[in-house]
């Protein structure tokens, strides 16, 4: 997705350790400029710790952190071309909505008139015109979310940080800024480095996922790849819920000694290499979730609706199609 | 049995009648406050709109302005003038001194240093006043602890330099205004480190980090963001020690010059002198100043934050 092939940001070999926790562990990461990237994992996973780091509110305790080629682990954050939208908003409660906005034009010295006009712009960009006069605590939490989003705008990054910043809204209002977010950042063309433990939002909104578990990048890549060929069992099972076959019933299968990764939804009942007993079966609406043991291993399998679902208890056979079946032969457990 | 079958209809009836219950909780508060407080407070008002009779030294219970109107009286406005002056004096210093620690206590400190901060605030306000106030007269006496420390380190002249300044100097520290400023600030200090500690806790750190990742640099910050959110707690220490200060009349006895301050004249007036009702009218002025500073500080934004 890149324009001009340049980095937006790289950390090389970077940790960061608070006592004896490596929060980040030896983490490689290069995100292209104009790239929207997901920083994806479960909590405590090292995600936020990562884009605090490129923030600059953290440290490396090893490793270097570059913004656009420059050796930035040094800088102070108010020196860094980025900007953050806070998980918590962090709108300053006794400044009304446009000084929020203005404030960072304000530090850097700009005059009055032009910083409030360039705040009313930012504003109208994130469709909260005419909402300039109130403070913080008089708006909902979509819209300041959407202040939080105009004041680190309004400063022009080379670089848009998001803390999880859909985290704190209703499920129909974060459908409708995710498509917003997305929209925006293809318009202005700014890096966005985004952090979230919702692998849904994360695989519909970036050009690139890298996807994070106990301090270490488990796997980068386009939300297509992370999802059909996962390198681990942990990605396999955390984006999109897969199964996660054994060597012992892979290599009975493929004759290969491999952990691998088999969607749920790419599993269908009928004549196949697999048979095993119907565990459970929940009616989910649209589709049919069934768990069916075989050999040994539980396997989460999606029937659409209109499939005819065995009852529980009965021996069925399983198919899928051959591309399905992942092999993850570069992890050895 | 029968008791408690008593108190569970008791517990009962109140449940079904929680305006009962209600009124049980804030009677007693209310008629403390009501009585005991305001009344005592409107008392000592209408007092000071009477006069003294300068022939038999009988109050005239009649109203009049004239008692106001004698603290316009050199010798007294004096009086009020520098006793609001030494209160501006201790408030403006206790809060520039109470700032770092509270900001520290609030910021950094945690666990068992913050318990150490806490006990360090309050340990001066265990023990008596009167204790505090002799010792320090102990420290800044002519033959006190800071006297000997100065001359130890061969800056005894340094000392005689300051104690030669006018108004602020004098013979010793102890008979200084220097000496009452020191007493008072060190008494009320712990009246302003814990509010602001309240409100510099309530600041969420995004909000600072917020600042900085705008480009604000960390004085910056402390400009726009930590002292305004923080100014509600300074204004409410500030309330402490610019009223405690209006009000002592102990400190200034021990400590200081023979020039009186508020406290010592509402003393002296409605004491020795008799004349309850100037000691009335001098009473209201630290009233009226707080009211008026409050309003002030009211219309200047400095409660927005909360």
């Amino acid at each position: 997705m890149s324009a001009s092939g340049t980095l937006a940001v790289e950390l090389k070999a970077v940790s960061r350790h608070f006592a004896d926790v490596r929060a980040v562990d030896g983490v490689e990461l290069s995100i292209n400029e104009g790239e929207f990237f997901a920083l994806l994992g479960p909590s405590g996973s090292g995600k936020t710790t990562c884009l605090r780091l490129i923030a600059g509110f953290e440290q490396p305790t090893f490793g270097t952190v570059s913004i656009f080629g420059e050796d930035s682990t040094q800088v102070p954050p108010y020196r860094r071309p980025v900007n953050t939208v806070f998980q918590d908003y962090a709108l300053f409660p006794h400044l009304n909505v446009l000084d929020n906005v203005a404030y960072g034009l304000m530090v850097r010295g700009e005059a009055k008139a032009s910083r409030l006009s360039a705040a009313e712009e930012a504003l109208n960009l994130v469709a909260l015109d005419g909402f300039g006069a109130r403070k913080p605590s008089q708006l909902s939490g979509g819209q300041r979310q959407r202040v939080a989003l105009a004041r680190a705008l309004v400063m022009q990054p080379k670089v848009l940080l998001l803390d999880e910043p859909l985290g704190a809204l209703d499920l129909k209002l974060r459908e409708q800024m995710q498509s917003e977010l997305k929209v925006l950042q293809r318009r202005l063309g700014i890096t966005f480095i985004f952090v979230t433990h919702d692998q849904g939002e994360a695989l519909s909104m970036s050009d690139r996922v890298a996807v994070f578990n106990e301090g270490k990048i488990q796997q980068i890549g386009s939300p297509q790849e992370v999802y059909d060929r996962p390198n681990t069992p942990f990605v396999a099972d955390f984006v999109g819920s897969s199964n996660v076959l054994p060597p012992t019933l892979v290599s009975k299968l493929t004759g290969r000694d491999a952990y691998a990764s088999l969607r749920p939804e790419s599993i269908r009942i009928g004549n196949g290499p697999l048979t095993g007993t119907v565990v459970e079966a929940a009616f989910l609406g649209a589709a049919t979730r069934l768990e069916v043991r075989a050999d040994e291993t539980v396997l989460n399998i999606l029937l659409p609706k209109g499939a005819g679902v065995p009852n529980t208890g009965a021996t069925v056979k399983l198919h899928w199609d051959p591309d399905a079946l992942h092999l993850m032969e570069g992890y050895y457990g | 049995m029968a008791e408690a079958s008593l108190g569970a209809r008791l517990s009962d009836t109140l449940w079904r009648r929680p305006n009962v219950m209600l009124l049980l909780l804030v009677l007693p508060p209310v008629l403390w406050l009501g009585i005991v407080y305001l009344g005592a407070l409107f008392a000592l008002l209408a007092q000071s709109f009477f006069s003294i009779d300068e022939f038999s030294g009988l109050i005239r219970y009649e109203f009049t302005l004239k008692t106001y109107g004698e603290l316009f009286r050199a010798s007294n406005f004096d009086i009020l003038v520098r006793t609001l002056l030494m209160a501006s004096a201790v408030t403006i210093a206790a809060a520039i001194v109470a700032f770092p620690i509270a900001y520290y206590a609030a910021r950094y400190a945690t666990g068992r240093w913050k318990a150490v901060f806490y006990l360090g605030v309050m340990l001066p306000l265990w023990s008596s006043y009167l204790v505090k106030v002799y010792s320090w007269k102990l420290i800044l006496a002519q033959e006190g602890i800071l006297n000997w420390l100065f001359e130890t380190l061969h800056l005894s002249w340094v000392l005689e330099a300051y104690l030669a300044i006018p108004v602020i100097g004098g013979n010793s520290l102890s008979v200084s205004w220097t000496g009452t400023f020191l007493v008072f600030l060190y008494v009320w200090l712990p009246f302003m480190i814990l509010p602001v500690q309240a409100a510099l806790e309530r600041v969420p750190p995004s909000m600072l980090e917020a600042s900085g990742d705008l480009g604000a640099q960390p004085s910056q910050t402390l400009r726009h963001v930590i002292i305004p959110l923080a100014l509600p707690g300074i204004i409410a220490g500030s309330i402490f020690t610019f009223s405690l200060t209006m009000g002592d009349y102990i400190i200034p006895q021990i400590v200081g010059t023979s020039a009186r301050m508020i406290g010592q004249a509402v003393y002296q007036f409605q004491g020795t002198a008799g004349n309850i009702p100037l000691a009335a009218a001098f009473a209201v002025v630290p009233i009226v100043v707080m009211g008026v500073y409050l309003t002030l500080a009211k219309r200047a934004g400095a409660f927005d934050a909360l």
